[in-house]
């Protein structure tokens, strides 16, 4: 009885919850939540969603983003692929406006080098500590 | 045994330097404040061309084209439905009495909802335009509302601010015009 009870809480704040934040109550944008009619447009507009970072829901792609702004930028996504616009110019243009912040793609930069270095540093590391013992004369092992 | 390689004395503090720098990295990112902003990218360049049909009976509606020329504006993103929009109203008017020129840009906005924001907490601005799909919050690399751009005499975003202007905010933002008019 009382689990049910809570349940039928939390479902209440479920619902209830949308009404209580601030958020528009206009229709999503007209492709935010359609498929273009072209599967092979459409795979290339999923491919380029899933790795285009939601502004709002900062942990989200906008693919998986049920915020507004991500719906449009959905639409707009799915727009500009059917007008024949590539989708690696799609993400350009969004990294001009938002920064590296807006991509999930990584790119090598004068601030992401490091990370691309690091595991070759430590293999060369672990390699320079380790010689003695792969050059050793067998009883080390 | 005795014969078994030795690594240089170094070595054996390496694990401990390379956890300690770990801790360092950990307790830096937990101390340090939390900031969710996007910058947008698009300060120092032109403002993206764009024609939005008008959001009030009483306001013409806004083309980018209207920043060109006489002297730097405001570019206010807002919408009805956001909550710190209300608290920014009185701050905008107060700008407005001070001969600021405000264009308003509202975002995912019905045209009820807006005037009758418009009508409850103040209406500062010349222009107002709707964007219903986000499309020009998108061009100039806004990501939420409100949003406040100065744009100079030429057409070129000059500074963004990230949220409601707070009352104390008022004198900085007329430096940041003073500052793109010169």
């Amino acid at each position: 009885m009382i689990r049910r009870l809570s349940l039928t809480l939390a479902l209440a704040g479920l619902v209830l919850a949308p009404a209580l934040r601030a958020d528009d109550s206009m229709p999503p944008a007209p492709w935010a939540y359609r498929q273009l009619p072209d599967a092979a447009q459409e795979a290339k507009a999923k491919a380029l969603m899933e790795t285009l970072r939601c502004l709002v829901c900062q942990s989200q792609s906008i693919a998986d983003s049920d915020a507004s702004i991500a719906g449009d930028m959905r639409s707009q996504v799915r727009e500009r692929i059917a007008a024949g616009e590539d989708p690696e110019a799609i993400r350009a243009w969004l990294i001009q406006r938002y920064g590296d912040y807006v991509s999930y793609e990584p790119r090598v930069t004068s601030l992401t080098w490091p990370l691309f270095a690091a595991p070759l540093v430590l293999l060369a590391l672990a390699a320079l500590l380790l010689r003695k013992r792969f050059t050793g004369k067998g009883d080390g092992a | 045994m005795s014969e078994k390689p030795k690594a240089p004395r170094w070595t054996l503090w390496l694990p401990l330097a390379l956890f300690a720098g770990f801790v360092v990295l950990v307790v830096g990112g937990l101390v340090r404040p939390k900031n969710n902003d996007i910058a947008s990218q698009m300060i120092g360049k032109p403002l993206p061309a764009f024609s939005l049909p008008a959001g009030s009976d009483s306001r013409p509606a806004l083309d980018a084209a209207h920043f060109k020329g006489g002297k730097p504006r405001l570019l206010n993103i807002f919408a009805s439905w956001c909550i710190p929009c209300r608290a920014e109203a009185p701050v905008l008017e107060e700008l407005r009495r001070a001969g600021v020129e405000i264009d308003g840009i509202a975002i995912r906005d019905r045209r009820e909802d807006l005037a009758a924001f418009l009508g409850q907490y103040g209406n500062p601005y010349a222009r107002i335009g709707v964007d219903d799909v986000s499309r020009v919050q998108l061009a100039i690399g806004s990501s939420g509302v409100p949003e406040t751009f100065v744009i100079d005499a030429q057409g070129t975003i000059r500074y963004q601010h990230i949220g409601d202007i707070r009352p104390d905010q008022i004198p900085m933002i007329l430096d940041k015009l003073k500052e793109a008019g010169q």
